[in-house]
C-alpha cells in the first residue's frame, strides 16, 4: 500500500527514508530551498524551507515524511517569513545584484523573486569580507556567501576532497579552504570539481566565463525558481539547457 | 613545541575525538594555537587543517592569535554587573595598562570578557588562565596585578583567590538525605534492574536540565531501541551549565560528586552501557582533580570500571572538558564536542537516544537529575512523588542570585510559590525575577503567587532577583547580546536574526528609537523563535518579547517622537572624511533631517 502525506491538502505519496522535500520534489511540488541539493546529504540550515507539519514548524529538507502528516506549505504566513529569512541573508552579506556576474543565474537572487522582496528590510551589516582570487580557475568572493555548505558537502561527497570548510560562530561564521596559506591556489580544488560549480550564489565565480551569457538572457531572467527546480529534478539530462551555470553545470555547457 | 604536540598527540591516542581537550593543553602551554600546531596535529589526528580551525573558532577559549600568558577573563553575566563588574573591569584594566580585548605590549597579560561563569552568588567573578576567580573587587585585584606584574604563576597564587563556596542555604529532599557511595548500586542490584527502572518511571522524574523530558522514558528508549547483540551505548552527564545565573551543578559536583557518578552508573546499568562521560564546562576546570580523585576512589571500591560490585558491570566516566560555549549545554551539540568537533546541533530525528555519541544510543541527563535518581534508586519512587505537584514530582534545586540577602542554593518541593522563596532569600522592594535564566521568563512583582513547577514556571534551576533600582531595559539588552556571542551561526534565523536583534534593541536604548522599531523588534523576536533550529534561538527572543508583553511603556519611553529614525548616521559615516581633511567645523557636520522638520508632527 502506498504510503502518503498531504501537502496543503494535495496527497503526496512518499517512500520511508525521504524527507519532505524528497517527497514535495518528486510529486513536483516546490519547496523554497537554498541549502539543499538533492544529490548531497541534507543540511537543514537556511530555514527557507520552513513548514507547518500538524502545526509544527520543521525543515521539509531534514524532517522525515511519515505517515499522518499534514503539511502547510505555499500560505502567505509562511512565505512572509521566508521572505524575511531570505532578507536576512541578504543584510548579512554584500549582495550587491548589478554588479555580480552571478545576477540572473543566482539561486538567491531567484529565490527573493518568487517571495516577492523588493527590499532589504533589515539594516545592512556591511561586513569587511575579502576575495580570494588567488586560484588560476576559480576565485571567492565571500561578500557573497551564505554558509549553505554546498561546496564543503560536494567536495567531500562527490569530489573525494575536503577543499572548504565553514569555521567561527555565531555572525562571525565564514568560508575557509584547506590550505596553510588559507589561500585556494593550495588547495587540490580542479575547476571541474563539483564543488567549484554548487554555489547557489556568486561566491564561487570559474574565471574567463563571465559574461558568456548576456544578463537579460539568464536562467531567472525567464523562468521561476520553481519551475527550474523541479525541472532539474525531474530531468537532469535536459535540465542543462535550461540551467546553464547553475547547479547543473557540471553537465558541461 | 614540535615535541610537546607530539607528546599530546600520543596521549589521546591519535584520536580525533580528543581534539577539543588536546587544543585546551595547547592553548593552556602557548596561551594560542600556532599554525604550526595545526598542521602538526592535522597528520596526527589524521584530519584537515580546517576541521582545527573551526574548532579554535568556534570555542570562546581557544585562539588563533597570541593572548597573554596569564589570559584573564571577567564575567559579563547580569549578576556580575548586579555587583559593580563594570567599575572593576575599567580598574582592572587601567592598573593592568591593558585595553579590554587585547594582549598588553609586553605580552604578559590579556583582559577581556567571558559569559557567565558560574560564580552568580559569589561575584563579580572571573577566570585566570581557564581557573575561576570570586569576589573580586579592588583590594583583590590590586594584589592579582602585583601577582602578573611579579610573573608569579598561577600555581602559587594564594589560594582565597580562587575560594569557591557552596553556599547551601536551604537543603530538602536530596540534599537533606545522606547516602553512603555504592548505596544506590548494591539497591539496584538487590531490587533488579527492570524493577528499579519501574521506581524511576513511578517516581515521575522529569529531567532537571530544563526540557523537563521523563527520565524513565528516555532510558528505556534507549535500552530497547535497537536490539543489536553488543551494539556500544553511552552515558552522558551534561554538566555544561551556561545558563547565566545557573550554578546549582556546580555546586552538587563539589560536594555530592558520589552520588552523580553513581546515578551514570544505575543508567549505565540499565540501558547497557559501557562508557560514560562527564562533559564539564571549561568554567569548572578547578573541580577537575577533586573529581578525578573521586573516581579513583570508586574504581578502587569497586563501584566503576570492571565488573562492578562482583554483578558483572563493566562501566567506566571519563571526563571532558567544554571550552566556552553555552550551545554545547544542548544536548545533540554537546554530542558533538564530545566528538571533538564544533557545538552544533544536530537535526533531529534521530534523537541521541538512538543516535547519540559516535551514532550510538546515548542518554543524556543533567547533573542534578542522576542525583535524583541515585536517591530514587535507594528510597523508591513512593518516596519521591510524595513530594511536589500532580505534574512535577520532588523538589528542585534552584541557584539564587542577584538583588537578595542571602544568595545561593535553595532546595525546594515543585509547586512552592514564588512569594515563598523570595521571603527566605530575603528579596525586599523587588520589581521581578528572572526564572529559568535569560531562556526563560522575566516575571513581574504581579505574578508571585505563581509556583515552580513544569506546568508553571519550569527553570532548570536559574533564579535572578531584581529590585526596583534596577533598568529592565539594560538586563534585557544584557540578555539579548549573551544570545547574539552564544549563537552557534548554523542557521539563518538564529545567526542573523540575534545579531539583528541587537542592533535594533541598542538602536532604542541609545535614544533612537521610534515607534517602528518597537515593532520591528516583536515582529524579528517572533521570527527567531519560530524558526530557529534548536533551543538557543528558539528562546533568545524571550528577554525581548517577556518584557514588551509586560512593560511596554519601558519600551515606548526610550521612543524618539517621530514615526521613523535612519539606521544610518550621516554625520558619523562622515567622520572619516573629516579626519583627513583634518576639519572639524561646524561646516563639516551634516545634521540628519528629522522627519518632524520636513513633513511636520506625525503624531
Ligand atoms: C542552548 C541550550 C543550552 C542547554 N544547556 C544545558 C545545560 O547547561 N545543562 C543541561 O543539563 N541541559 C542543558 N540544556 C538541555 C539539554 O539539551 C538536555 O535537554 C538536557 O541535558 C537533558 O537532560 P535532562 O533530561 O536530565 O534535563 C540546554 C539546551 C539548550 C537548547
Ligand atoms: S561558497 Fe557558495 S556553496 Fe560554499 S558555503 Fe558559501 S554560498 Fe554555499
Ligand atoms: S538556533 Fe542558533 S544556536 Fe541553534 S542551531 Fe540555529 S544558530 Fe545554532
Ligand atoms: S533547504 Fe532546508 S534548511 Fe535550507
Amino acid at each position: 500500500m502506498n504510503k502518503t502525506i498531504t501537502i496543503d491538502g494535495k496527497s503526496i505519496p512518499f517512500e520511508d527514508g525521504q524527507t519532505i522535500m524528497d517527497a514535495a520534489i518528486a510529486a513536483g511540488v516546490y519547496i523554497p530551498h537554498l541549502c539543499h541539493n538533492p544529490e548531497f546529504t541534507p543540511h537543514g540550515s537556511c530555514k527557507l524551507c520552513t513548514v507547518k507539519v500538524n502545526g509544527r514548524t520543521c525543515s521539509a529538507c531534514t524532517f522525515p515524511a511519515m505517515e499522518g502528516q499534514d503539511v502547510l506549505n505555499n500560505t502567505q504566513a509562511l512565505t512572509d517569513d521566508r521572505r524575511r529569512i531570505t532578507q536576512m541573508l541578504f543584510v548579512e552579506g554584500n549582495h550587491f545584484c548589478p554588479s555580480c556576474e552571478k545576477t540572473g543565474n543566482c539561486q538567491l537572487q531567484a529565490v527573493a523573486y518568487h517571495l516577492n522582496m523588493l527590499d532589504n528590510h533589515f539594516p545592512l551589516f556591511y561586513p569587511h569580507r575579502e576575495m580570494d582570487a588567488s586560484h588560476p580557475e576559480v576565485m571567492i568572493d565571500h561578500n557573497r556567501c551564505i554558509f549553505c555548505t554546498l561546496c564543503v558537502r560536494a567536495s567531500q561527497q562527490h569530489d573525494g576532497k575536503d577543499v572548504f570548510a565553514i569555521s567561527g560562530r555565531g555572525i562571525n561564521k565564514h568560508l575557509v579552504v584547506n590550505a596553510p596559506s588559507g589561500l585556494l591556489k593550495e588547495t587540490d580544488l580542479d575547476v571541474t570539481d563539483k564543488a567549484a560549480h554548487v554555489c547557489p550564489t556568486g561566491a564561487i565565480l570559474i574565471k574567463r566565463t563571465g559574461y558568456q551569457v548576456p544578463i537579460g538572457e539568464r536562467i531567472y531572467d525567464h523562468h521561476e525558481i520553481d519551475h527550474v527546480s523541479l525541472a532539474a529534478a525531474a530531468s537532469p539530462a535536459t535540465a542543462p539547457s535550461l540551467a546553464v551555470n547553475t547547479e547543473d553545470s557540471q553537465h558541461g555547457e | 613545541m614540535k615535541q610537546f604536540i607530539h607528546d599530546l598527540a600520543k596521549l589521546h591516542e591519535g584520536q580525533a575525538t580528543h581534539l577539543l581537550q588536546i587544543l585546551r593543553d595547547v592553548q593552556a602551554r602557548f596561551h594560542y594555537i600556532p599554525d604550526a600546531a595545526i598542521e602538526q596535529l592535522a597528520v596526527l589526528l589524521s584530519i584537515p587543517r580546517t576541521h582545527i580551525i573551526g574548532v579554535v573558532e568556534f570555542y570562546s577559549f581557544l585562539h588563533l592569535t597570541p593572548r597573554g600568558q596569564y589570559e584573564l577573563l571577567l564575567s559579563d553575566s547580569i549578576t556580575d554587573h548586579m555587583l559593580g563588574k563594570h567599575a572593576l573591569f575599567s580598574y582592572f584594566a587601567q592598573q593592568l595598562q591593558v585595553t579590554v580585548g587585547e594582549v598588553r605590549g609586553d605580552g604578559l597579560v590579556s583582559l577581556d570578557n567571558a559569559s557567565c561563569t558560574g560564580l552568580c552568588d559569589q561575584g563579580p567573578a572571573g577566570l585566570v588562565n581557564g581557573y575561576a576567580l570570586s569576589r573580586l573587587d579592588k583590594p583583590r585585584i590590586d594584589q592579582i596585578v602585583a601577582l602578573i606584574n611579579q610573573q608569579k604563576p598561577v600555581e602559587q597564587w594564594p589560594a582565597e583567590l580562587f575560594s569557591v563556596t557552596d553556599n547551601i542555604q536551604k537543603s530538602g529532599l536530596l540534599l537533606d538525605t545522606p547516602l553512603q557511595p555504592g548505596e544506590a548500586l548494591s539497591a539496584l542490584f538487590k531490587r533488579g534492574l527492570p524493577e528499579t527502572l519501574a521506581e524511576i518511571s513511578q517516581a515521575g522524574l522529569r529531567g532537571r536540565g530544563g526540557a523537563g523530558y521523563t527520565t524513565a522514558w528516555k532510558w528505556q528508549l534507549c535500552a530497547e531501541g535497537s536490539k543489536e547483540e553488543g551494539l556500544q551505548r553511552y552515558v552522558v552527564c551534561n554538566a555544561d551549565e551556561g545558563e547565566p545565573g545557573t550554578f546549582k551543578d556546580r555546586v552538587l559536583l563539589n560536594s555530592y560528586a558520589h552520588q552523580v557518578f553513581e546515578g551514570m552508573t544505575v543508567c549505565a546499568a540499565i540501558i547497557n552501557a559501557q562508557h560514560g562521560f562527564l562533559y564539564l564546562r571549561g568554567e569548572y576546570l578547578y573541580l577537575v582533580d577533586k573529581l578525578q580523585a573521586i573516581l579513583t576512589e570508586r574504581r578502587e571500591a569497586g563501584l566503576l570500571g570492571n565488573n562492578i560490585l562482583n554483578q558483572g558491570l563493566n562501566f567506566d566516566i571519563e571526563i571532558r572538558l567544554g571550552a566556552g560555549a553555552y550551545i554545547c549545554g544542548e544536548e545533540s551539540a554537546l554530542i558533538e564536542s564530545l566528538e571533538g568537533k564544533m557545538g552544533i546541533p544536530r537535526n533531529r530525528p534521530p534523537y541521541p537516544v538512538t543516535s547519540g555519541y559516535l551514532g550510538k544510543p546515548t542518554v543524556v541527563n543533567n547533573v542534578e537529575t542522576f542525583v535524583a535518581a541515585t536517591h530514587i534508586t535507594v528510597n523508591g519512587g513512593a518516596w519521591f512523588a510524595a513530594v511536589g505537584t500532580e505534574q512535577s514530582k520532588g523538589s528542585k534545586i534552584l541557584s539564587i542570585s542577584g538583588d537578595c540577602a542571602r544568595p545561593g542554593i535553595y532546595e525546594y518541593p515543585f509547586g512552592t510559590t514564588i512569594q515563598a522563596i523570595l521571603q527566605d532569600c530575603g528579596a525586599s522592594d523587588v520589581l521581578g525575577v528572572q526564572i529559568g535564566g535569560p531562556s526563560g521568563t522575566f516575571i513581574s512583582d504581579q505574578e508571585f503567587a505563581r509556583k515552580l513547577a513544569f506546568e508553571d514556571l519550569a527553570t532548570g534551576g536559574s533564579f535572578i532577583v531584581f529590585n526596583n533600582s534596577r533598568n529592565l531595559l539594560e538586563v534585557v539588552n544584557n540578555f539579548t547580546h549573551f544570545f547574539a556571542h552564544e549563537s552557534c551561526g548554523f542557521c539563518t534565523p538564529c545567526r542573523v536574526g540575534t545579531a539583528l536583534l541587537k542592533k535594533q534593541l541598542d538602536k532604542i536604548m541609545e535614544g533612537h528609537g521610534s515607534a517602528g522599531d518597537v515593532v520591528a523588534l516583536e515582529e524579528l523576536g517572533r521570527l527567531i523563535k519560530q524558526h530557529s533550529h534548536c533551543g538557543l534561538g528558539q528562546t533568545a527572543a524571550n528577554p525581548v518579547l517577556s518584557t514588551l508583553e509586560r512593560y511596554p511603556e519601558l519600551y515606548q519611553r526610550q521612543l524618539k517622537k517621530i514615526s521613523y529614525e535612519p539606521g544610518f548616521d550621516l554625520d558619523a559615516a562622515l567622520d572619516i572624511a573629516r579626519r583627513m581633511a583634518n576639519r572639524d567645523d561646524a561646516g563639516a557636520h551634516l545634521a540628519q533631517v528629522d522627519a518632524v522638520d520636513i513633513g511636520g508632527d506625525y503624531e
